[in-house]
């Protein structure tokens, strides 16, 4: 339904009232993506965004591996990600549980998709969580409830508001 | 009450959701949208009414109609909510394209695709 995601920006949706998608593609094949994804060094200098720098990385990538991402904020607040592979397609799909480490009884589940044509990749992560307001509190805690999913609408209305 | 005192909660209702959809499209009015929606007049000005409470939603009269719009300054507040995430997700897959055009260049054979060699940095 979303309409050609165009690089440059993610597309965040909330397909339901616990899930969270977010949308890219890439100029580049799928197996790149997904050794950048899956890669320590590489991780590191992605991960952390603007926040902060990623400052130690755990990949131990097959079925019932664990994963574990530690950042630094610039203001020195340290935090960290981590859970356990669940399924692992090489270059395709990746299934992985999340957790937060200061909330541990949040635990998500997160698919990684790559799908590839003419040399580009379109990534998508699917983010579930097992309550509405387990998914809305790693959205962004503090919010108001109630929210269901609004961007169907959102998705169009939003273009009037940039 | 109080439940519906925003916009986050108004857009709760699937049946508020619908209605603003339509809306997007365009201003209409409540028969229009009664026919549209395939709901009985009176749920349909119940929810009218909440959806203007909170301003997502404006009302004109012309002539013995009232025609309602959406007013989407309102929806602000929940797109800003999930753009957070959404600049943080921005943030992190920019670094990641950063990452793999730099893949790319290391695997591809060099020269393949020079038109000019340019380095006007």
């Amino acid at each position: 339904m979303t309409a050609g995601t165009s690089s440059g920006a993610a597309v965040v949706t909330l397909p339901t009232d616990t899930q969270i998608l977010i949308t890219r593609e890439f100029d580049a094949p799928k197996h790149l993506v997904y050794r950048a994804w899956t890669t320590p060094e590489l991780i590191k200098r992605w991960w952390g965004a603007e926040r902060g720098d990623v400052t130690a990385v755990e990949v131990d990538l097959r079925v019932g591996g664990r994963w574990r991402y530690v950042t630094v904020t610039h203001d020195g607040f340290e935090f960290a990600f981590s859970g356990e592979y669940r399924e692992i397609v090489p270059d395709e799909r990746l299934v992985s549980t999340e957790v937060y480490e200061e909330m541990p009884e949040h635990e998500a589940l997160n698919t990684l998709t790559l799908t590839e044509h003419d040399g580009r990749t379109t990534l998508t992560v699917l983010v579930e969580h097992d309550s509405k307001e387990s998914r809305d509190g790693h959205l962004n805690s503090g919010m108001e409830a109630g929210m269901q999913d609004a961007l169907s609408l959102l998705e169009r209305v939003a273009v009037s508001l940039r | 009450m109080a439940t519906t005192a925003d916009a986050f909660n108004a857009v709760a209702e699937a049946r508020r959701r619908q209605i603003l959809d339509v809306l997007a499209t365009g201003e209409r009015g409540v028969n229009d949208l009664v026919a549209l929606l395939g709901l009985p007049q009176p749920l349909v000005s119940k929810h009218l009414r909440v959806l203007r409470e909170v301003g997502l939603v404006e009302v004109r009269e012309q002539g013995r109609e009232r025609l309602y719009r959406l007013n989407a300054e309102a929806l602000r507040p929940i797109s800003d909510w999930v753009k957070n995430y959404e600049r943080l997700w921005t943030q992190r897959l920019d670094r990641l394209d950063a990452v793999l055009q730099e893949l790319k260049e290391l695997q591809e054979p060099t020269g393949t695709e020079q038109g000019h060699d340019s380095r006007n940095e």
